[in-house]
Formats: structure tokens, sequence, C-alpha cells
């Protein structure tokens, strides 16, 4: 090597390192989740709040310089609620757009289409709405993870909730599909399992909120409590009708999930003292540090503060963020591995974890109440915090109980 | 296995009766515009929703219950009105099977403006301070406010009848209904009658959009729930049959909560057999007239 060609080569090595790293990141492709979710249908609220979430995720890791180095950029597509539409952008989405990684769905039907399509192209998938199936067996894989509560929990939390203090004798009216069907079943199974009586269960068309010919004869039955298992748009007609019939009066109601976004547009008058539970809900930052954080970056990028779907979102976008960052790696495989290898993560309300069967996220949820109107504080401080059921595998059915061995 | 009691059992011939006066409603205008126009509006149901829609808005500039019940079906009339006059117009003399497409076409606009104009979560509209209680009926506790739908949907469908028998508007829609090409040879201009009866018809969907409002909330899907129903209704009691419309509505409504309160799983299901067991028997419906249909 003669003289010119050291300096030469010598000055190319110099100028590459003393690059910023941030500039050889740009220069690489950036890392891609793809993000179907039902932006059109009877859930878009909520699909808008999942979406604000991930948003502000997006945004939090690229501000600290995307992951590894590299950007990260996520992809919004309208499955419009349809489990055809939903397995059609995700295919889309990983062949055409290059997808790394697929977070996303918002029902649970749509959520096990998704999830054909991420097993069969060997992606990982984050799934973050209810279902039971997606984390059990046939139909989930090792890299099929599942961040949100599902039916199971959610009801026998809220049977050990409700047998404690708000009745003794239920009645369950709930919406004939799948969702409704499982919390009906599980509500009624633990409920009698801890000496209560299930004294009748109506079952009703989802979307078709016309509930007065089942109202009598609940009444008739007398009981302490009902549990409404009456989802979106059927959620305020349900409690309202419940009113004017006077059933409300003679009887405490609850139901499996509280959505802010519902209950602010029903108001305090329609929900008060309806009880609910969530696994996320804004009045959780006046004594939880992380979520203080996560609510004050959410309300001053949107201007107004999260409903429970919304962490979700968030959370599915961090947690990719860290799977890649703890594998060095793309690889789905190798991700899901570092993933189910320190398996204890903490976004926005403390510790969570996932189980190594079946990548089921195990966290804390919480029971609510609905305020009076005139309790209510501001525009959208409508719940009382009245019960926490720590993260619990009692809650959830056993490994075996789903199939794995 | 069921206690059942003569309370509990007229409790729910009771509520049947409210289900059954909102489809009776929406059914007669769907039959009205049917038997003159041939014309099956598939947009009727969004109709109705938007009747609700706008009643939310009135009532928030209003502050009237009573001014927006009159009102908000006047915007949706007139809003029939409007789609009658530029849109089906232009297909006279076409296969029935375009005016069908294009109000199918129709409805799913409105459904989508809706939710731009108004939001894609769901409103809720409380009924008027006076209506808002229950009565005690001896055997149960009703909401004032579904005595009031029924009495409402009584009144409208008295005034319907002396409409159509007793002014000369309505002896033309009645000639017209049996033979629009005499009528026509007569000297009658069917044209304004047809825009007439078309903006009655949905005005009275309208109507029951701003009744069912303060029962069932207000959402963009809800006029695709109960538009099969009002099929179902006009089928059953004949198409272009105002008799059978308010027979079969009832009908419907009472069916629906008497097995409600049996077999609930059976509920939705009860409604088409009874259709398909009155297709088999009266092929054109229980007050229809063969032939009208073709």
């Amino acid at each position: 090597m003669d003289r010119r060609s050291f300096l030469a080569t010598g000055a190319a090595a110099a100028a590459t390192l003393s690059f910023p790293a941030i500039l050889r990141a740009q220069s690489r492709d950036p890392i891609r989740i793809g993000f179907p979710l039902p932006l059109t249908g009877t859930f878009a609220a909520i699909a808008a709040d999942l979406q604000r979430g991930a948003q502000l995720a997006h945004e939090e890791i690229n501000a600290k310089g995307g992951i590894m180095g590299r950007k990260l950029e996520v992809l919004f597509r309208d499955d419009q609620l349809k489990p055809a539409v939903g397995a059609q952008r995700t295919k889309e989405l990983i062949e055409n757009d290059k997808a790394d990684f697929i977070v996303g769905g918002l029902a649970a039907h749509v959520q096990m289409a998704i999830n054909e399509q991420t097993k069969a192209a060997k992606k990982l998938y984050i799934s973050v709405s209810q279902s039971d199936e997606i984390s059990a067996k046939p139909d989930t894989s090792p890299l099929t993870f599942h961040e949100a509560l599902n039916p199971t929990i959610t009801s026998r939390a809220m049977a050990q909730f409700g047998m404690q203090n708000i009745g003794k004798k239920w009645w369950i009216v709930y919406a004939d599909y799948a969702w409704g069907k499982q919390n009906n079943a599980v509500f009624a199974e633990r409920v009698q399992k801890l000496g209560g009586t299930i004294l009748g269960s109506t079952p009703y068309p989802l979307g078709k909120p016309e509930f007065s010919a089942h109202l009598p004869k609940i009444q008739a039955a007398k009981p302490d409590a009902i549990l409404a298992v009456t989802p979106g748009a059927d959620n305020v007609p349900f409690l309202k009708q419940a009113i004017s019939f006077g059933l409300k009066k003679e009887a405490k109601i609850a139901q499996p999930l509280h959505f802010l976004f519902y209950t602010k547009e029903g108001g305090a008058e329609v929900f008060q003292d309806i009880y609910g539970a969530t696994h996320f809900c804004h009045e959780l930052a006046e004594t939880i540090p992380e979520a203080k954080k996560f609510v004050e970056a959410f309300q001053k990028k949107f201007n107004q503060p999260p409903d429970a779907y919304s962490t979700y979102g968030y959370s599915g976008i961090k947690e990719i963020a860290r799977g890649v960052e703890l594998a060095k790696s793309t690889d789905s495989d190798q991700v899901a591995n570092a993933l189910r290898k320190n398996r204890e993560y903490n976004h926005y309300k403390g510790k969570q974890y996932w189980r190594a069967c079946d990548n089921k996220a195990f966290q804390d949820l919480w029971i609510l109440r609905v305020r009076s109107p005139q309790q209510v504080k501001g525009e959208w401080g409508l719940f009382d915090v009245v019960g926490k059921v720590a993260a619990n595998e009692e809650l959830e059915r056993t490994c075996a109980e789903k199939g794995f061995a | 296995m069921f206690d059942i009691t003569f309370a509990a059992l007229a409790a729910q011939v009771f509520t049947g009766l409210v289900l059954g006066g909102i489809l009776v409603l929406m059914a007669v205008g769907l039959s009205l515009i049917f038997g003159l126009m041939t014309v099956v509006n598939f947009s009727h149901g969004a109709l109705y929703m938007l009747g609700a829609y706008v009643a939310f808005t009135f009532l928030g500039l209003t502050k009237s219950f009573w001014l927006t019940l009159i009102l908000a079906p006047l915007v949706v009339g007139t809003l029939g009105l409007l789609i009658q006059r530029f849109l089906i117009r232009r297909l006279y003399g076409r296969s029935p099977d375009d005016p069908l497409l294009l109000t199918f076409g129709l409805s799913l606009v409105l459904v989508e403006s809706v939710k731009v104009v108004w939001g894609k979560v769901g409103l809720t509209v409380d009924p008027p301070r006076d209506l808002a209680g229950a009565v005690n009926l001896g055997f149960m506790n009703f909401p004032v406010y579904r005595l009031f739908v029924v009495a409402v949907t009584a009144v409208v469908l008295i005034g319907l009848w002396l409409f159509l028998e007793k002014t000369n508007v309505g002896l033309i829609i009645r000639a017209g209904t049996r033979d629009p090409l005499m009528v026509r040879a007569l000297g009658v201009d069917l044209g304004r009658i047809w825009l007439l009866v078309f903006g009655l018809g949905v005005g009275l969907a309208g109507l029951a959009g701003v009744l069912a409002g303060p029962m069932r909330g207000v959402y963009a899907e809800m006029g695709v729930e109960i538009i099969i129903e009002c099929f179902v209704v006009v089928v059953v009691g004949g198409m272009g049959s105002l008799p059978g419309a308010i027979v079969a509505g009832l009908l419907i409504g009472e069916i629906v909560s008497l097995t409600t309160f049996f077999a609930p799983k059976l509920a939705e299901i009860v409604v088409f057999l009874v259709m398909a067991a009155v297709l088999l028997i009266r092929p054109s419906g229980l007050f229809g007239e063969a032939g009208l249909a073709e």
C-alpha cells in the first residue's frame, strides 16, 4: 500500500466513523410494523383510541433514535371489522409493504383471521383485543402473543368482585356472539362456584338494542344484580331501557368492561353506579407513576385523555421495540424467544409479564364504578376505582387446559 | 318449567305492541310507496336513522321535543321529495331493479355521511321530562314514553286513513294504486302524486326514527337492523297493502315479544319462519292482491 492510497483509505474510514449514528441509521431500511384495525364499523371509536396509543409509542421510539438505530414505521390498515378483509390487509402488509411484525386486530373473529396469516408467513403477531382462543391451542402459535385481557380473566375477576361486593343472585343479559357467550359461560360458572345463584340468562342479537321484551321477565325474577354484556352501541340503550322500566332501581348492574368514551356519551346520569372492569383508566395516573407519564404524554399529543384500548396499542408497539433490542435482530423467532426469556415488561401502568407456555400477558386489572353526575370531575373524570385485581394466573385457564402439555 | 302468570303475559303483550308500533310506521310508508310506484325503497331504514340524527340536532337547537317531533320528520320528508324528484324520477319506465339498486346505494351513502357529520360513536337522546317516568299498569311498571309511542302511531294511522279515504288526493292515490294507466287517461298528473307519496312515506320513516331515538339510542347502523324486519312485515302483510302493513306490523311485534319470553334464542329466526309460512299458504301475503309485484 503506497502513501497515497493509505491516506485515502484512512480518510474514508475516519469519515465513516465520525458520521453521527443517526445518519447511518437513516441510510438503512426502517423496521416496519403492520397494524390492521377496524377504523370503520361498530368498534370504530375504540379502534381510533387504539390507533392513538400506537401512534404515541411510534413517535416516542423514533424521537429516541428508533430501534437499534433504525427508524420505526407503523402502517395502519382498515380491516373493516371483517375477517376476510383483515386477512387480506395482513397478507398485503407482509408481502407488499414488507412488514416485519404485526400488531393489532380488534374483534375476536378478525384477530383469528389475522393470526392465520401471520402464522403462515412466520411473522410475530401481538394481538391487542379480547379473545379466549387466540392464546389457546389449536389457534395460537409460538409467534402469537396476546397483550389484552380475555373473557375468562375479565369475567372471573368480575364474578369474584361481584359476589363480594354487589350481590349473590344474578341475571345475565348477553349479546349472542363469541365474546358475549364466553362471558356468560365464565361468569355463570364462577358465580355458582362461589356459592351464588344465576336466576337466568338472556341472549339478544348483537347490534339490536331493543330489550323491552326481556325486561319484564328479569324484573319478575327479582335478581340482586344484573351482568350486562351489551358491548358497543348496545350499552347505552340497555341502560336507558333498564332505567325506564324501573329495573335500575330494583337491581345493581355490572358489565364486564367499562369504556370511557361510551360512558361519557351516555352520561353519568345513565351510567351512575354501574360497575365494570378495565385494564386501564386515566384515573390510575393519580396513583401509578408510569400511568401518570403515559396519560400526560397522551393528553399533550391528542388533547384528550386516553380510553383503555390506547394502552394496548401503545404497549404492543413498545413490546416489539423491546424484543428487537433484546434479540438484536428483526427475525420473528428470535424476537419471540427474547420476549419469553425476558418476560417482564412495564410500559404504562407497572409490571406485566408473558407466560411462557401460551405467550399470554398477565397484568393487573381494576374494577370501576361510575360516579354520580354531581361527583364527576371535569369533563372526563367519570370513574371511581373501587377495586384492584392483581395479575393472577388463577383467573386464567391453566396451560394444560389451554392444550399445552 | 315456566311460571307463567297473567301479569307476565300481559306485560309481554304490551311490550310487543310498542315494538309493533314502530314497525307499522315504517312498513306503512314502505308499502304506500311500493303500492303506488312499485319502487322498493331500500333506503327506508337509512332515512329512519337520519330522522333520529336530525332529531338529535333539532333537540339541541330548539330544546323542545314537541317541535322536534314535527320538524324532524318534515326535514326527512323534504329530503324524500328531493330523492324522488331528482333521482328516482329518472328511472321511470326502467326495470324495478334499478330504483332498488339506486336506493340501496343511497342507504350506503347516507350511513357513511351520517358518520362524517355526527361522528362514529352513537348518540343519546332523552325523552321529554313529562314522558320520562314509568306508570303502574296494575300488572307492571311501564315507561310512559312507550305508551306515548303507541298513541302517536295510532293518531298517525287514523290521520292517514282519513287522508286516503276522505280527501280527493287520497282518492287519486287509491285509484293510482289500482290502475295508474286509467288515472292518467282521465287527465290526472300522477307525477305530482308520486312525489307527494314518496315524501309522505319517507317522512313516516323519519318520524319512526325520531320516536325510536329515546328508546334505542341513535347510531349509524340502526336503519340496517330495522329494514329487514320491515320488509318481512310488508311481505307478510301483502306488498302495497296498508291494512296488511298494520296487521302484520303488530303481529310481528307480538311474535317477537312472546318468543323472547319463552325462547329468546329463537326470537330472531321466528320472524322469518312466519314469513316463510305465510308465503307458502298465501304467496301474495295476508292482505295482498296477486300480481301487483310482477
